[in-house]
């Protein structure tokens, strides 16, 4: 039943020393499998564990009760059934996550990455393939080229995979017909080359029979290239093509044990390194050169791509977490503006403007999309125009970060050129992407100082600027409540300005509609022009639906702490819409208004707003009178 | 130079455990004292050298763990400079908690309640554990950075994709994170490291003669007086060793005479179950390992 491939046991048995320092010396492989359960991948997993001997007979009787049981073989072993792991897939018959999955042969070690095929999985994919040296694309023989076909290899060829299978599964079903083989790997090649695919290999098998699996099959004399396994012992890892780049690392842990020792610890991106080599620490682009690579077996000569080590350098230069150390004549680029591809993950979408956290390398900074470009539609490869990507979308984008961060692109470093953005509020992981190129524009557009800053303006005014940013539904009573305190303000002496949504949408913003990405966009700019005003030493006053927490947040976080006053008028909706004055309720519930805030559009109220006026127990002049005397009492109003 | 898979395991399993140190608010490395407890503290020395692992490590004791696992777990945090804390819960102190009278509740009240207590009486965020996703088929698709809510409970179709090497550890106050450094790692990985990196492991791993009684298809060491003999059980000595370790009368043993680390190699290479059918707590149900991980076992 062991196939000769990994007939081990002999030598085992004999001369374990001997097995054992040739099993130490082995590689590491990691690979993706891409297809549907329609295609057979759970039993081609199952049927490679099962050949190198993964499977302990415990394990392997529980298999044949559950084959017996839920088996879709009659009976008959049903490998699918070792790696759907989690009981809800179980149920279902589907694998709804990432699966890691281990096994050996007599020359590596392999982990496979065992991702589910559905287009809703597509973020379970890419998760997958980030990490792959190598990507195993399952068809069916009976069924051809497919559009998951073409999205598996898409999303493959978009996380850099280089090495890619095309394993034609099922051949038993046809007969092992060289011709229909033939046939997919030619409709397969014209649309491998025009996406930009250079090369693949194409091998016959049938995971069910075990055909080119482990060894050549004589069901396909006509086939004369290696099986699965053979080819995936032989390919190039990604690692020793990274070796061959110039040295990389970012640094992750800075060690100080003590005073006189400060080392800098890190996974080595690409490269070598050795005591005595020149060095660049980015983005500060001090120099040094190498003093020694520290290892509790002791010191070493020389370091590689893929190593986690410690480095001192010769000289006592600034150099912290997120720094990238770098050949001195072969720097990063650094820049705080980028081209990327973007992977969205999250149910809530991605909205150009809205802040988030990147991670990239050992660097966490708050970054926002300036510009989406296009969505990239994985079934036909096409270009559409779209303002924000919702969950599995995959699109081209700007993006910019609060400050300039060392990288690398994708293509050259998956380690300093691909990220995560994280949800500032829920802390989940909602994208990721890939860097493409830094903007030029990133390089030539610089801050200008001004002499007379926003303390000066203040002092003018003899005031503390401040933004009161009114937020609740239309018809709560921003605007008039915000008009009464704008006019208590002035009558005290104040200098302030209120914006008004309505009046701004006239001008300033009369490009944007209503959808969520332009109501984003919306609060954006006017959190902008508040600032602008705040810094000219004014209290602004502004009244905003904004009905998103994440927004009103961006806005707090553009101002110093403690400016950015959150006033919720907090009417119940049933009330709004009972005294709709502007008629919009009506309209809404009839209809003819779309995106309308509590009627087909979320408002997310503030969880804990620095004011709350309950306008269903205040009237506005007692509502305005509290805000005023809160205000005026929470600040020493004069500098 | 080109790295072996063993280079490649360790360097990302440092890479992980500096991950966890440089962004968790209060890591603690929990430690079982078994073979993968071992590679992991190994690990860790080896990412932080010259200095110690900036984190405690803990060990949520049961009372019912061999005596010789004692014995070393004091010795090793000694090596390794680093504090300990053992946690015992007292609920199930005072109640006498045993496996042999109270069947799962063991499990429930010492480990699972234990090492939420533990968790929450010191504040840690981050919990290292040395699990495997070769171990068991609902860890194969658990993350490395595992979230567990306020009440510590895991949900499995809740989890955060993890791409590259970039884990996102941020987490809401109250919100701790589970954290697998060796994820990757197989039985037989672990085998090999220990035997290049000469790691010291609990000697019942190795093949002696030791008294033991066989009941329920287990063969059971008879460690110490506490065990309660079944009428007519008499302790027959046995040359056994064990392929996990945990409370004495839970742990199945295997009879072998591997006494050294190759022979224990070797017959793992050449045997035919694997390491998880001596634990009792897998057997009750295909599904039950996720069920426990979901009201928090680890």
């Amino acid at each position: 039943m062991i196939d000769p491939a990994y007939a081990t046991d002999a030598l085992i048995a004999e001369d374990i020393e001997a097995y054992l320092a040739g099993h130490e010396a082995k590689s590491m492989l990691r690979f993706i499998t891409c297809g549907s359960v329609d295609d057979g991948k759970s039993t081609l997993i199952g049927r490679l564990l099962y050949d190198s001997k993964m499977i302990f007979e415990d394990q392997l009787a529980s298999l044949t009760a559950d084959s017996k049981a839920v088996g879709t073989r009659g009976g008959e072993i049903d490998f699918a059934l070792l790696v759907d792991g989690l009981a809800a897939e179980r149920e279902q018959g589907i694998t709804i996550d990432v699966a890691y999955r281990f096994f050996a042969t007599e020359k590596r070690k392999f982990i496979v990455a065992d991702t589910p095929g559905h287009e809703q999985y597509t973020r379970n994919m890419v998760t997958g393939a980030s990490t792959a040296d190598l990507a195993v694309i399952l068809i069916d023989a009976r069924k051809g080229v497919l559009t998951q076909t073409r999205r598996h290899s898409t999303l493959v060829h978009l996380l850099g995979i280089r090495q890619i299978v095309l394993a034609v599964n099922k051949m038993d079903l046809v007969d092992y017909d060289q011709g229909a083989f033939d046939a997919i790997v030619a409709d397969y090649r014209g649309f491998a080359q025009a996406i930009g695919i250079e090369d693949f290999t194409a091998i016959p098998i049938s995971g069910v029979a075990g055909d080119n699996i482990t060894g050549a099959s004589a069901n396909t004399p006509w086939y004369a290239g290696p099986s699965l396994i053979g080819h995936l012992e032989e390919v190039p890892v990604e690692a020793d093509r990274l070796a061959a780049a110039p040295f990389r690392m970012a640094v992750q842990w800075v060690n100080r044990p003590n005073l006189d020792f400060r080392g800098f610890s890190g996974l080595i991106a690409s490269g070598r390194v050795r005591p005595g080599d020149a060095v660049r620490v980015l983005p500060s682009g001090k120099t040094s050169s190498i003093e020694r690579i520290v290892t509790m077996g002791g010191d070493l000569d020389e370091a590689v791509a893929g190593q986690s080590v410690t480095i001192t350098l010769a000289d006592e230069i600034d150099c912290s977490r997120g720094d990238v150390i770098c050949a001195a004549d072969m720097p990063l680029e650094v820049a705080d503006q980028f081209e990327a591809t973007l992977v969205w993950m999250a149910e809530e979408s991605m909205f150009p403007g809205r802040p988030y956290l990147m991670k990239i390398s050992a660097v966490t900074v708050p970054a926002s999309i300036t510009e989406p470009k296009y969505e990239i539609d994985v079934n036909t490869q096409a270009h559409l125009p779209s303002k924000c990507l919702g969950l599995n979308a995959i699109g081209v984008v700007n993006l910019s970060t609060d400050r300039a961060i060392p990288f690398a692109p994708y293509a050259e470093s998956a380690d300093l050129g691909g990220f995560i953005l994280i949800d500032r509020l829920t802390n989940a992981t909602v994208g990721a992407g890939m860097i493409h190129f830094a903007l030029r524009r990133a390089h030539n557009i610089h801050w200008q100082a001004i002499d007379i800053d926003r303390e000066a303006h203040a002092r003018q005014k003899n005031q503390r600027p401040r933004l009161l940013w009114f937020t609740g539904l239309s018809g709560s009573g921003k605007s008039t409540i915000a008009n009464l305190v704008e006019k208590k303000l002035h009558a005290l002496g104040r200098h302030s300005f209120l914006l008004d949504g309505d009046n701004v949408r006239h001008g300033l913003n009369r490009d944007l509609g209503f959808t969520d990405a332009d109501r984003v966009e919306n609060i954006r700019r006017v959190g902008e022009v508040a600032k602008l005003m705040t810094d000219a030493g004014l209290i602004v006053l502004t009244a905003f639906i904004s009905p998103f927490r994440a927004e009103r947040e961006m806005v707090r976080r553009m101002l110093p702490e403690g400016e950015f006053v959150e006033i919720f008028i907090d009417t119940p909706l049933e009330v709004a819409e009972a005294r709709d004055v502007k008629g919009l309720y009506a309209k809404a519930r009839a209809g003819k208004l779309a995106n309308f805030t509590g009627i087909d559009s979320p408002y997310e109220a503030p969880e804990t707003p620095d004011i709350r006026i309950d306008t269903t127990r205040m009237s506005p002049e007692d509502a305005a009178e509290a805000i005023v005397d809160n205000v005026l009492d929470a600040w020493s109003p004069v500098i | 130079m080109s790295l072996t898979h063993l280079d490649r395991l360790e360097a990302e399993s440092i890479h992980i455990l500096r991950e966890v140190a440089a962004e968790a608010g209060k890591p603690v490395m929990l430690y079982s004292i078994g073979k993968d407890s071992a590679v992991m503290l190994h690990l860790a020395k080896k990412a932080f050298h010259p200095s110690p692992p900036p984190f405690p490590l803990m060990h949520v004791d049961t009372t019912w763990k061999f005596r010789a696992m004692y014995e070393l777990r004091d010795r090793a945090a000694a090596e390794a400079g680093m504090e300990l804390i053992v946690h015992r819960n007292p609920d199930a102190e005072r109640q006498g908690i045993n496996p042999f009278d109270h069947g799962s509740l063991h499990t429930d009240m010492w480990k699972t309640e234990g090492l939420k207590q533990a968790l929450d009486k010191y504040g840690f965020d981050a919990a290292f554990g040395g699990a495997r996703r070769d171990e068991e088929k609902s860890r194969a698709k658990e993350r490395v950075f595992s979230f567990r809510s306020a009440n510590h409970r895991w949900d499995p179709k809740n989890q955060r994709p993890e791409l590259w090497r970039l884990y996102n550890a941020r987490k809401a106050k109250g919100e701790s994170i589970r954290v697998f450094p060796i994820s990757n790692w197989t039985e037989l990985d672990i085998w090999q490291y220990i035997r290049r990196e000469g790691i010291e492991i609990v000697p019942l791993y190795f093949a002696a003669p030791r008294p033991t009684v066989e009941r329920d298809g287990l063969i059971l060491m008879v460690d110490d007086e506490r065990f309660p003999l079944r009428e007519g059980e008499v302790p027959v000595e046995r040359s056994i060793r064990f392929r996990t370790l945990g409370c004495y009368p839970l742990t199945g043993a295997v009879e072998s005479d591997a006494a050294t680390l190759t022979d224990v190699i070797q017959e793992m290479l050449l045997t035919t179950t694997s390491e998880r059918q001596g634990r009792a707590i897998d057997h009750d149900q295909a599904a039950s390992m996720e069920k426990k991980k979901q009201e928090g076992y680890f």
